[in-house]
């Protein structure tokens, strides 16, 4: 995610990386990562960074930072879990795959290019 | 293709989401969406986070999810539903007219192999007999399955994040430099590159971004293009095959 601050608000990473805070640390599904040195409703980036092994880019001419994916266990999913991922159509309504609990849902990469 | 197979599966309580990847955002996938005029959710994920979330490195890929927001199957390549009876494409159906570039383009393609029944049919058989069908994955078979993605490839992502960022700024010249960090990083990621070499179009007709690669007489910033990437790596191997 990109980022003009290396404060975050909890609800914007926990919208973009799928993971939840919780009192024990950064959790999606069963698996939770200790944090150090949080508290409140923001997250310091770079510990955040430091404890979850996230990887921080900054671009120093612009003032700005892209926070990247995890890696846990060397593998893109750490857990089966979906994250509830949540895009915007064309008309800019957002739709979150959580809203189709209860169904059987194909999601389909495509590129028109 | 897949509208008609939603149609048909939907009443089994089966629904498809599909998503656009395109750093040019709603812009570059509405020709394609409205053309289609699907019935199901079609979204459009500027900032690849299909790659992040799910480990889409190619298109078409498609993850399955069961009722409790599980995912049974990572991504895997997707082919479109066979057509029986469909006989497949010629060299020779191409106007004489056509580009040397496109001419090799289409004789890479064609090498391209998929699992298009066998896909399907496992479809049919999870839409039809849920976890019992011998398709859907356990836990954590669906994360060993999963991209293999470590520290150093983490960071391309976070590059790939800042092009784009840079991309939507109009800083071409920043853009293009991330662009490149990425594909270093995450070499084996098709989409990240076809994204870059999407946005050098060539010409303004609609073949314009899919050209992926020089044109006649443009400077290229990229160290690969579409051609030369696919004979290198082999087509055969661009995509996974189709493991049940």
């Amino acid at each position: 995610m990109l980022l003009h601050s290396l404060t975050l608000p909890v609800p914007d990473f926990e919208q973009a990386s799928g993971w939840q805070i919780k009192p024990e640390g950064a959790c999606k599904g069963d698996v939770c990562i200790p944090l150090r040195g949080q508290s409140g409703e923001t997250l310091q980036v770079e510990q955040l960074a430091k404890d979850m092994n996230l990887p921080l880019v900054a671009e120093a001419s612009e003032q700005c930072w892209a926070l990247g994916p995890d890696s846990v266990g060397g593998k893109t999913l750490a857990t089966a879990l979906a994250a509830d991922m949540t895009l915007p159509d064309l008309d800019g309504n957002l739709f979150s795959l959580s809203s189709l609990r209860g169904k059987k849902v194909l999601v389909y990469a495509w590129a028109p290019y | 293709m897949w509208q008609a197979l939603r149609e048909e599966l939907a009443p089994q309580g089966f629904e498809l989401v599909t998503v656009g990847m395109d750093t040019l955002g709603a812009a570059g996938c509405r020709a394609a969406i409205e053309a289609a005029n699907p019935s199901h959710p079609s979204l459009i994920d500027q900032h690849h986070v299909m790659a992040d979330l799910f480990g889409v490195i190619n298109i078409p890929n498609s993850i399955w999810i069961d009722e409790d927001g599980m995912i049974v199957r990572p991504a895997e390549a997707a082919p479109p539903p066979p057509i029986p009876g469909s006989t497949p494409p010629v060299m020779t159906d191409m106007p004489p007219e056509t580009p040397t570039r496109l001419r090799e383009m289409r004789a890479e393609a064609m090498k391209i192999t998929t699992n298009a029944e066998a896909y399907h049919q496992a479809l049919r058989d999870w839409v039809t007999k849920g976890k019992d069908s011998e398709f859907a994955l356990a836990p954590e078979a669906v994360i060993q399955r999963s991209r293999p993605r470590n520290a150093s490839q983490a960071t391309g992502h976070a590059h790939f994040e800042l092009a784009t960022h840079f991309v939507t700024q109009g800083k071409r010249e920043l853009a293009i430099k991330h662009f490149r960090a990425a594909h270093a990083l995450v070499p084996d990621n098709w989409t990240f590159r076809r994204q870059a070499w999407s946005l050098e179009p060539v010409g303004d007709g609609p073949m314009a971004r899919f050209w992926q690669g020089p044109g006649p007489e443009g400077d290229w910033p990229y160290e690969g293009d579409w051609v030369q990437d696919i004979r290198r790596e082999g087509a055969e191997n661009y995509y996974e095959s189709w493991k049940p």
